[in-house]
């Protein structure tokens, strides 16, 4: 395994106080013109001559199309056009999938079958939106229903109902994966337990929906489109789908996107509106509303059954694991199957495990198809890994921080490897953990606690330690698909100073909330001395766009704020350089203040920023040989510790960083009404040096929100025959501001030794370990009774049906 | 989801309302504030060819005192009900129902007879309306009747309303004993949301605290919203004791027979039930003793 | 099919709008597409998720469950309108500024107009009553802490202020 050097931006050193602008409170570039409500979001964006598409959805699981009959729907006056499948597939490619699985094809449209409720079977395209659903409702089609399944252990079982018969089987991917004398361990434990633990199907549900508009422009032979995306190579597949060259498929990504968190990946709502848009020789434009969203966008979540079992020694060692994970994917894939490769990059969690066996299996059933949901797997493993630690708390009578303390890796141990390969940068767990229990003042919660049992309520604390793998180094691809060989996980930023002196800085992808802007203004200023108040950030077109992989697995921060430092580094050197030239002296004699430079001891040898600038710009005749003229800077760069294939035995080093959080949560559960609520809630949160604090601790605070909603209230639930009976906000229920309580974060910085600042990742921090802490005060709150509640969303029907099992009834 | 095409038509009284309702009763919806039949238009799952507003009939919004009841206007707002200080001592259940009802802006909008006429079973106006014996005048051109709410609330989402009817106003009972207490209490899902079960109470007692009336109902355990004046019977004379709470707390879960859905099953429906009864009782009664 | 028009006369924003709709144009669709006053959002069409929250005659409503027709004679307040008369922010809307109530920002101006209304309501606003407030207007990006916060941040500012008590335009 070679890891080839490849240039990344030097270490820029300072502890948080030494930085002059990363690290301080400071308003953000972006929420100004949301406040106003000046945002610029896909569904306010209005193309002269633009019509509107509306679905017809599948109301069976699993069908023959028999027949469509559109002529009832034509003849409304306003309405352009009737796509089926038959037209649409073979007039484009299938859309990608994660693993090698050819013969699992998908499209936005049905082709002579459905394989679930919601399904999108025909495409109206009409003069508004409302004509289209009018048109929508005189389609008529005729289908033959079949046998479909809807639980995943239905089917990977023989005789199941086969959603892609042609494939041969449900299993989209199964490997055991064996790192370490897991057998050897288990033999030698002086004790192992085994558990089951269920992640419910939720999502992340952004209120603004998928929405995508498209354009096709005859005289330049160009796709012109504009989308709610956050997705990596969203031009690509789109135009490999639309059998169009790449460079026909211009995707604008200066388009304000309403919420994200992983499951904007439109992909086959654009690969039709731009078929739409070509075909019809106009702007086409597909806003999603919310029942399409919920039942037909394929946005769904991991929806997994862990089967743990644990092996460790009596003064609480954890000797190893076995992990295996069952993940139903829905009735398409197109990454999802992926979602239970990230976690390999920390299988282990923050603990010191020597020897860990993962036996991940994606199968498909006849429901709406999942996408990648923020931590992309990770958070339901760390759910499955705090769960196990509980129990073997439990089983020891040990006290669970305790039992934690000595299994997580201590701060002299980094960079720490785990089996499966990803080598952990940095962290001070046992820091963090003090400070959250501070915080929080754990003896006097201890109290609170035993004294609303002794009054007869429920009270539990539940404590979670979890990692937030960042830094997007998706080398779970190959290693779940060996015939994808991609290993560059790359970002970009252009920075320029233009004539008159101002800086700006270039981005090549779309935001969803994170910030961008601000974060690379604020990096470029640290770098180059100057007030980021007064850096803009644009964003690039896809055809004028550096080679940038989007923001996934918490990687901005670490990439962008790389890139964009590596930019305004070349851009400082070149000034230093047109210094001495200017100046008679070296590059090392030149002393760079705020942009202005001088002499180093000869105060009086100056030239200020304005006079560079001019001299770059303007003054050719007093430039350095070499050196181009103008002020500007790319800088590209490979994500660190990336570049590396698989060994055959799946060893693989995945993200390079690694952020750490704890959560501590106190619940009461009202013995007669079984209604949780949280009380009081601390999150230590790790992620390195964070360069704008208010928009980490948002990030954190709604991911902390996001994981409630896992815990305790959001679930797709599906009938036995397969219809989505939680398909508004009726039904799944998204936690209100009178569901999340006041929660407080308490921040430490270990500072990674792999990046420019020393920042880490953590768009994903908070959901990545809330559900696992709730789940554990629930079932520290059930523990009187001696009932436990593995499956997730843990509703108050089913507290009630333990606790009234339990027979505590009053 | 946009609704399928419709005609509208603002009433500019009740009487307009009235004519226009008798001409097509059936195709024809009035709406009010709209909480609940917007979505549903929304959804296609409700699909009138034309739309009365009576939204702008001043008329059909007032509260007006009398002896033994308070009249309120079908059109009034549920904030201004909310805020109305006086109705609040007069009705005291009014307030404390409506604290549970959607949020700050449902009740800016919706009103007091969209709620009742839409009479969902899980819904807090109707079961106010069936606890306190609350009576609803239908105006139609051909007068005006009165039914009360136990006659009113025929099943889910359906009412004793006729097609070419218009609630007009509902008529609250003012209970004239001196120490009256009410207590409105709810488990739902989240805040705001429909109830899984809902119990309202209200009880008077006499100097000694001795109960001299009482009613309390249970919402989201059947077809309707319930009262139980049998089980209500049972109160008088005690002092609401545990034991004589839990009692008929529990009679009047037993005669429920809710459904399961994806929110609650049936059983812990009646548990709950039984549980917000006993609490609700209790907490009216705990109410009289501020009014010494 | 051609839909009647019905003629309808708002004061949008303190500025008459006048024009012919369908019945069935919902109030929010006709703000965001025929005046373009893109800054009210849709998110669920069925009256949850609040972002679509406007002010009618003051108070704060979802505009989706209202047809434009019904606005007819009464004035609406969206978050375009909570400026101050001379384009500045208001208070409210620079305390959000100051404590980064926002993310992404699809949900923003419906809690705007759902804070503004509390604001104009209360002065000290508890936790529990901000809480309850924008208890109809969901979000997804920030965990409502830091809403939370600017919300108290903007009701202390505009206590300590009393020349301007609403600190916002009078849209």
């Amino acid at each position: 395994m070679t890891i080839h050097p490849h240039p990344r931006p030097s270490p820029i050193e300072g502890e948080g106080s030494s930085f002059r602008y990363i690290g301080k409170k400071r308003r953000t570039k972006e929420d100004p013109r949301f406040v106003m409500g000046r945002g610029r979001f896909v569904a306010d964006i209005a193309l002269p001559g633009m019509k509107h598409v509306a679905l017809v959805a599948s109301p069976y699981p699993s069908a023959r199309i028999l027949s469509i009959r559109t002529e009832a729907a034509l003849a409304v006056p306003g309405v352009h056009y009737v796509l089926t499948g038959e037209e649409f597939c073979a007039a484009t490619e299938s859309l990608a999938i994660g693993v090698d699985t050819p013969q699992v094809t998908r499209y936005a449209l049905a082709k002579d079958v459905v394989r679930y409720a919601g399904e999108w079977v025909a495409a109206v395209v009409a003069d508004t939106r409302a004509i289209a659903e009018d048109a929508v409702e005189l389609i008529e089609v005729d289908y033959e229903p079949t046998p479909h399944v809807i639980d995943p252990e239905q089917a990977v079982a023989a005789g199941s109902p086969l959603v892609h018969p042609a494939h041969g089987s449900n299993i989209l991917f199964h490997r055991r994966f064996v790192w370490g004398p897991v057998e050897q361990a288990f033999a030698r434990a002086e004790h192992q337990l085994a558990l089951r633990v269920r992640w419910g199907r939720s999502a992340t549900v952004p209120i603004e929906t998928f929405g995508v508009a498209a354009q096709w422009d005859p005289g330049q032979q160009m796709l012109d489109v504009w989308a709610s995306i956050q997705m990596p190579k969203y031009p690509d597949q789109t135009a490999r789908a639309l059998r169009l060259p790449g460079n026909a498929v211009r995707v604008h990504y200066d388009v304000d996107v309403g919420g994200s968190f992983g499951v904007k990946r439109g992909i086959k709502h654009t690969v039709l509106v731009g078929y739409l848009a070509r075909r019809l020789g106009m702007p086409v434009r597909l806003i999603e509303d919310r029942l399409e969203n919920m039942r037909g966008g394929d946005a769904h979540g991991p929806d997994r059954i862990f089967d743990m079992q644990v092996a460790f020694d009596r003064d609480g060692t954890l000797r190893a694991l076995k992990i295996r994970a069952l993940d139903d994917v829905g009735a398409y894939a197109g990454r999802a199957p992926l979602q239970l490769g990230k976690p390999v990059s920390a299988i282990c969690g923050p603990y010191r495990v020597a020897a860990v066996e993962y036996e991940p299996t994606s199968v498909m059933t006849n429901k709406t198809p999942q996408e990648a949901v923020r931590g992309f797997g990770q958070s339901p493993t760390n759910f499955a890994l705090e769960r196990a630690l509980d129990h073997v708390a439990r089983h020891l009578g040990m006290d669970r921080i305790e039992l934690r303390r000595r299994n997580l890796i201590r701060k002299d141990e980094f960079p720490y490897r785990i089996p499966s390969g990803s080598s952990y940068d940095s962290g001070d767990y046992h820091t963090v953990l003090d400070k959250a229990l501070a915080a929080i003042d754990y003896p006097a919660l201890v109290a609170e606690r035993d004294a609303a049992r002794r009054a007869g309520r429920l009270g539990g604390i539940g404590i979670s330690t979890c990692l937030e793998p960042s830094g997007g180094n998706s080398a779970f691809e190959p290693l779940f698909n060996p015939k994808n060989d991609t290993t560059t996980w790359m970002e970009a930023c252009l920075v320029r100073v233009d004539l008159s002196g101002a800086i700006t800085g270039v981005m090549n992808t779309s935001s969803s909330g994170q910030g961008h802007e601000s974060l690379v203004s604020t990096v470029i200023g640290e770098v180059l001395e100057r007030d980021p108040a007064g850096i803009r950030v644009v964003r690039a077109d896809s055809l004028s766009a550096l080679p940038s992989n989007s923001p996934v697995g918490s990687r901005m921060a670490i990439m962008l704020g790389g890139a964009a430092a590596g930019a305004a580094r070349k851009i400082k050197e070149a000034l230093i350089e047109i210094a001495a030239h200017n100046l008679g002296c070296t590059t090392e004699t030149i002393e760079y203040q705020d942009g202005n430079v001088a002499v180093r001891g000869h105060p009086g040898q100056r030239l200020t920023w304005d006079e560079l600038v001019a001299i770059a710009h303007r003054k050719y005749h007093q430039m350095p040989a070499g050196l181009e003229p103008g002020l500007q800077a790319k800088f590209v760069w490979e994500v660190p510790t990336g570049g590396a294939l698989p060994t055959a035995d799946g060893v693989i080093q995945i993200y390079p960083c690694y952020a750490f959080e704890t959560h501590i949560v106190y619940v009461e559960i009202d013995p007669q009404t079984a209604k949780p609520s949280l009380r009081k809630y601390v999150c230590g949160h790790d992620c390195g040096v964070m360069i704008n604090p208010d928009i980490v601790h948002g990030m954190t605070y709604g991911g902390i929100a996001h994981g409630i909603g896992a815990a305790l209230y959001e679930k797709f639930a599906f009938s036995d025959d397969g219809q989505l009976e939680s398909g508004t906000f009726m039904d799944y229920l998204i936690p209100s501001a009178m569901e999340i309580p006041a929660i407080a974060i308490v921040d430490h910085c270990t500072p990674s030794p792999l990046t420019t600042f020393g920042q880490k990742g953590s768009g994903e921090a908070g959901y990545l370990g809330a559900p696992a802490a709730v789940a554990n005060a629930i079932n520290d709150a059930l523990a009187p009774l001696g009932a436990t509640i593995e499956t997730l969303p843990i509703t108050q029907d089913a507290l009630w049906h333990v606790i009234n099992a339990a027979g505590t009834d009053h | 989801m946009k609704a399928a095409a419709f005609d509208y038509v603002r009433a500019g009284s009740v009487a307009e309302a009235c004519e226009l309702l008798r001409q097509d009763g059936d195709a024809i919806k009035l709406i009010a504030g709209g909480q609940s039949l917007v979505p549903m238009m929304a959804m296609r799952l409700a699909r009138p060819s034309r739309l009365i507003d009576i939204n702008e009939i001043a008329a059909l919004k007032f509260v007006a005192p009398d002896p033994d009841a308070i009249r309120i206007g079908a059109c009034t707002r549920q904030c201004v009900l909310e805020r109305d200080d006086a109705l609040a001592v007069r009705v005291p259940l009014l307030r404390q129902a409506l604290a549970w009802v959607g949020h700050i802006q449902t009740r800016n909008r919706g009103t007091l007879g969209g709620s009742l006429a839409h009479a969902d079973p899980a819904a807090e106006l109707p079961l106010a309306a069936q606890v306190l014996g609350a009576r609803m005048m239908l105006r139609s051109t051909s007068g005006m009747r009165c039914v009360p709410a136990s006659d009113f609330f025929a099943g889910p989402l359906a009412t004793a309303i006729e097609p070419h009817e218009c609630l007009e106003e509902v008529h609250w009972p003012v209970w004239p004993e001196r120490r009256t207490g009410s207590a409105f209490i709810e488990v739902s899902r989240r805040h705001g949301d429909f109830a899984i079960v809902a119990a309202a109470a209200q009880i008077a007692v006499d100097d000694d605290g001795r109960c001299i009336r009482a009613s309390f109902g249970l919402g989201g355990g059947g077809q309707t919203p319930l009262a139980f004046p049998g089980l209500a019977a049972h109160l008088l004379g005690t002092r609401l004791d545990a034991t004589v709470v839990q009692s008929v707390a529990q009679d009047a879960a037993i005669e429920l027979d809710p459904g399961n859905d994806l929110h609650a099953s049936a059983g812990y429906r009646k548990h709950l039930a039984a549980v917000l009864a006993a609490r609700a009782l209790r907490a009216a009664f705990d109410q009289t003793k501020d009014k010494q | 099919m051609n839909e009647t028009l019905y003629p309808i006369s708002v004061e949008v924003n303190g500025v008459l709008r006048t024009a012919p709709v369908p019945a069935r144009l919902t109030l929010v669709d006709w703000l965001r597409e025929e005046l373009r006053l893109t800054g009210t959002h849709v998110g669920c069409e069925h009256g949850i998720c609040g972002a679509c929250s406007i002010m009618l005659d003051g108070e704060p409503v979802r505009s989706c469950l209202m047809y434009a027709v019904q606005a007819d004679g009464h004035r609406v307040t969206t978050v375009e309108g909570l400026a101050q008369p001379d384009g500045s922010l208001s208070v409210l809307q620079d305390s959000f500024c100051d404590l980064h109530a926002l993310q992404c920002g699809y949900c923003t101006p419906g809690i705007l107009i759902a804070a503004q209304g509390l604001l104009d309501a209360t002065a000290h606003p508890t936790d529990e009553q901000i809480r309850e407030a924008i208890g109809g207007n969901l979000c997804r990006c920030t965990g409502y802490q830091q809403i939370v916060d600017a919300v108290k941040h903007a009701a202390a500012r505009l206590a300590e202020d009393p020349l301007s008590p609403r600190g916002r335009g009078t849209g």
